[in-house]
């Protein structure tokens, strides 16, 4: 019973994301943008999106801790990495780039896939190769130290 | 003040979204970590981790069809020619692959967790986010 409620909790949960994504205007590049624009007319409503989100988030993340294990499943599955490494660092340092070059970052661009624009299409085919790449660029340095034995 | 709204609103309903996620399920909604496993060829976490993400991002398209229905005006288009916006989707996804994770992911769901690597990620994508749109609107003189 508990089991078979996870997926739909996954799917109600993407909708009221992607609705939260609209009703904030993170959905609208020129929004994002002039948000990200601190020399010109700077739009400061998505500083109160993050906010708002964070507050949120953190309550039920708060609840979620003090029970020591989630509701549904049978463990947390988060990263307890706390390494800040060159990887972290160059990686959202070029993710950055590319969300100020269009003011479009991963979950607006496949809400707005439910639009007819060509534009979502190409971006989130570029973003998934990106994606791709950037595996196969990690791995393949990987595997020159590794044995070739060795499974990846 | 009260233009600032619909942000509060909407950043309370996507966070309470991803807190949703991580109270019953014990996963963190990070869209970057959502698709990045979904387009993988192999599920690191079985079946039920892959069901999960598919879900989820089921659930971000229908609210995008919904949406085009009730508020197109609420989904813009960037004003970028479709080769930027090509390039933008490769930097970004390569960026937040590197750096698992993305605006969601460090930015709302790492910082309600207090995490030092999210807020570390957090204040680079920023900086960097901030810096890209100062040459592309005032030294290259684009979109305004």
């Amino acid at each position: 019973m508990k089991r078979s409620l996870g997926p739909f909790v996954s799917l109600l949960s993407g909708v009221l994301f992607g609705v939260g994504l609209v009703v904030s205007g993170m959905t609208s590049p020129a929004k994002v943008q002039g948000f990200l624009d601190l020399a010109g007319a700077w739009d400061p409503s998505l500083a109160f999106v993050m906010g708002a989100a964070v507050l949120s988030c953190g309550a039920f993340s708060w609840v979620a801790r003090r029970r020591g294990a989630p509701v549904l499943d049978a463990s947390f599955s988060v990263s307890e990495s706390r390494t800040i490494d060159r990887r972290l660092l160059t990686g959202a340092a070029v993710f950055g780039v590319g969300w100020g070059l269009c003011g479009v970052c991963p979950g607006p661009s496949l809400v707005s896939l439910g639009t007819t624009g060509l534009w979502p299409l190409v971006f989130v085919a570029a973003m998934a190769i990106g994606a791709r790449a950037e595996t196969a660029i990690t791995l393949g340095l990987g595997s020159r130290t590794a044995t070739p034995e060795t499974p990846i | 003040m009260l233009s600032f709204l619909p942000a509060v609103v909407g950043g309370a309903l996507l966070g309470g979204a991803a807190g949703l996620v991580y109270l019953l399920r014990g996963r963190v909604a990070g869209i970057g970590g959502i698709f990045g496993g979904a387009i993988a060829t192999q599920s690191v976490d079985g079946r039920e981790g892959r069901a999960h993400r598919l879900f989820f991002l089921l659930g971000l398209l229908l609210a995008g069809f919904g949406a085009a229905r009730v508020a197109p005006s609420a989904l813009g288009s960037p004003s970028t020619p479709l080769l930027v916006v090509a390039i933008a989707g490769l930097l970004v996804g390569f960026g937040m692959q590197r750096g698992s994770g993305c605006t969601s992911g460090h930015g709302v769901c790492g910082l309600a967790r207090f995490s030092t690597r999210s807020l570390v990620a957090t204040l680079t994508f920023m900086a960097t986010g901030f810096a890209t749109v100062f040459v592309t609107h005032h030294l290259l003189g684009g979109p305004r």
